[in-house]
């Protein structure tokens, strides 16, 4: 790792949520030093750093001031206390597009956002054709950016910058825009950077993308740092402590009671037969369960590779899919058919949810592994006996 | 603030891209496009020549050149105070989100009143053309001064109302206001000898105060050299004499524009330092 290129030295922001602001004149005149405000601790003593090279994900709910603690690394936001430090240049991607003039073109734009980036117009001029390309926006770069769908103006915006090069790049929820190829770019894009020795500071919802692009990530509650682990442990942390909801969607359901009561608590997980399998064997896990009361409940399964990539998540909404659990211990048996996995290590999470999918009652995550071997040749991540036939035409 | 300058002259390619994109937001779509910074200052003009010279017959001669070359450095101060006071506000989706030093923002929109300056001048130019008058050549390097304090007047103002509205969001109403009582108080389209003599009250001269407004000297200095004259014969019968600019040598008029310069600069060291101050909240205050 070496010397850190982002150091986050107890940094402590507070804001005042002004009651109602008196910015005019005539009001600071009637209520001279009477307006009434409530002090917000945004960050509480952060302290941590990335080192050069390394990709660090931000995880935490809506609030806990993952977005405040980007601001301040990008010197959008001061600090009330503490300082950031940054070694080398840095692009900040709070907001796509962010500065763009929607009545100038796209053309006008990149230099115009380039040059807010950081760059000079020569530098802009020699990644033009590659910015075009990358955005795939084609003959409309010369279209006012005002008649861009959301997702050409996203497209642009991401493209912009990360071909700004910079050493340290910082990005705050951008991933989720564009359709799924374009994602899939942008995530190729940031392992060209990762390979490249760049730092990057990653804010996402998405735990399987934090587990799948990051070397550590850190977990944020209400201003404070709960983890900073490696992604397995700090997804594990996210959810245990903050019961997010597998399907992680906070914004659409504000009043969901997230984790309510521990109503039933997962004891333990076991993988019948062992968890040495192959390829084609069938998979069988025992959940332990202790149950205050008897409750009906979804299981939720979920198995990812080592390295985040998830290959299922069960759907606890599904029909059928909810148990009668009774009170006090009991076993449930999760027959999964056949596991036609190639060969891999595998982690399996388990979640214990309301019927509905609404309640976190209990989650653990990689509470077992899986590894699997496979005798056959074909390469890939599914296993498939396909019959060849031919079939002569008269 | 050595930092902070330093930081300034490093984005000043940025500068340059904004001040770009100002001009060309603000006349996209229009039919006339960038005709309008042309047009719109010669009707400003032709209501002045028509209120003052043909309805109330002020009896001065080639009175459109004595007021375009007060308008020109007019509009260019208060163009630029204008836009700019609100500027931040109004860019609220970039300063919150994109970190950049901020005084760009205001100096971008003294920059593009520098093209709308140019395009004025060059319709001054053709008005000098069509009337056949000459400026007084040997006064014209004075223009250097007094276009010089202007701008940088100018700046220190942009920069320091742009944070301070901020902060106080009358601010961008009050300009309004004070720019209009301010104009009144510039001789540009009365003369200033008009006033002058009044200002002896009791065997004390007063003029010091009316010079205190830094756009009169500057005012004072374009009239000098674009208006050819400085007693002119009234057109009104029977033709009296009549003082228009004062008869200071150029050195006085070069001295107070190196004044005003001065003054200026200080300014704008002080607008940067004030928007220093302020500039850490703006993105909390949007």
């Amino acid at each position: 790792m070496g010397v850190a290129a982002v150091e986050i030295d107890h940094v402590s922001k507070h804001f005042r949520l002004y009651n109602d602001r008196h910015s005019s004149l005539k009001e600071r005149l009637i209520h001279p030093g009477r307006s009434t405000y409530s002090d917000l601790t945004a960050l509480d003593d952060i302290d941590f750093s990335v080192g050069a090279g390394e990709t660090v994900g931000v995880m935490g709910r809506n609030g806990s001031g993952k977005s405040t603690l980007l601001k301040c690394v990008c010197g959008v936001l001061q600090p009330t206390s503490g300082q950031v430090i940054v070694r080398g240049s840095l692009a900040g991607l709070l907001e796509l597009g962010a500065g763009f003039q929607i009545e100038l073109s796209g053309r006008d734009n990149i230099y115009l956002n380039g040059s807010m980036l950081g760059l000079s117009k020569k530098e802009v001029d020699r990644a033009f054709e590659s910015i075009v390309e990358f955005s795939e926006l084609g003959q409309f770069i010369d279209t006012q950016v005002k008649f861009y769908s959301s997702g050409m103006y996203v497209r642009l915006g991401f493209a912009i910058a990360v071909n700004v090069d910079p050493d340290v790049l910082v990005i705050d929820e951008v991933l989720a825009v564009g359709d799924e190829q374009f994602q899939a770019k942008c995530l190729e894009r940031i392992r060209t950077f990762q390979e490249e020795g760049r730092t990057i500071l990653f804010v996402s919802h998405n735990a399987d993308q934090i587990r799948a692009i990051c070397d550590r990530a850190v977990v944020l509650d209400r201003g404070r740092l709960l983890a900073d682990a490696t992604p397995g442990e700090a997804v594990r942390a996210f959810r245990e402590h903050l019961g997010e909801i597998p399907e992680g969607d906070e914004l659409a359901a504000p009043n969901r009671q997230l984790r309510a009561s521990k109503r039933v608590e997962i004891l333990g997980i076991d993988v019948v037969g062992g968890a040495r399998l192959h390829t084609g064997d069938p998979l069988q896990l025992r959940v332990g369960l202790l149950a205050d009361a008897p409750i009906t409940a979804g299981l939720v399964l979920e198995i990812h590779k080592l390295n985040g990539e998830l290959l299922v998540r069960t759907d606890p909404d599904a029909r059928g899919a909810t148990i009668e659990v009774p009170e006090g211990e009991c076993v449930v048996t999760v027959d999964a058919g056949k596991f036609s996995v190639l060969d891999g290590a595998y982690q399996v999470n388990v979640g214990m949810v309301g019927p509905h999918g609404d309640v976190i009652y209990d989650w653990k995550e990689c509470a077992a592994s899986l590894e699997v071997t496979y005798e056959g040749r074909a390469s890939g991540m599914v296993a498939m006996a396909p019959i060849v036939e031919v079939e002569a035409r008269p | 603030m050595r930092r902070r300058l330093r930081e300034l002259w490093r984005t000043r390619e940025l500068l340059v891209h904004l001040t770009r994109s100002d001009i060309k937001v603000k006349y996209k779509n229009s039919g006339l496009g960038l005709l309008w910074s042309m047009v719109a200052p010669l009707m400003q003009l032709a209501i002045f020549w028509l209120v003052f010279g043909f309805i109330l017959k002020n009896g001065y001669p080639d009175f459109v050149i004595f007021l375009f070359a007060g308008l020109i450095a007019w509009n260019f101060f208060s163009g630029s105070l204008m836009t700019s006071t609100g500027i931040i506000v109004e860019r609220a989706g970039i300063v919150k989100k994109v970190a950049f030093p901020r005084e760009i923002l205001p100096l971008s929109i003294v920059g593009a009143q520098i093209f709308y300056f140019a395009m004025q001048a060059i319709a001054f130019v053709l008005i000098l053309l069509v009337l056949q008058s000459a400026p007084d050549w040997s006064l014209i390097w004075l223009l250097v001064p007094a276009s010089a304090a202007l701008l940088v007047l100018a700046a220190g103002f942009s920069v320091l109302l742009s944070a301070i509205n901020v902060k106080l969001r009358d601010t961008h109403h009050l300009i309004e206001v004070v720019l209009q009582l301010w104009f009144w108080l510039t001789p540009i389209v009365y003369p200033y000898e008009k006033i002058a003599p009044h200002l002896h009250i009791k065997g004390w001269n007063f003029s010091w105060l009316y010079l205190a407004n830094p756009m009169t000297p500057i005012v004072l200095t374009f009239q000098r050299v674009f208006y050819p004259h400085v007693t002119v014969q009234s057109t009104n019968p029977p033709h009296p004499t009549v003082a228009m600019l004062p008869s200071w040598p150029a050195s006085t008029y070069a001295l107070l524009d190196v004044v005003i310069l001065t003054v200026g600069a200080a300014l704008v060291v002080l607008s940067v330092h004030v928007f220093g101050k302020l500039e850490g909240n703006f993105a909390e205050e949007l």
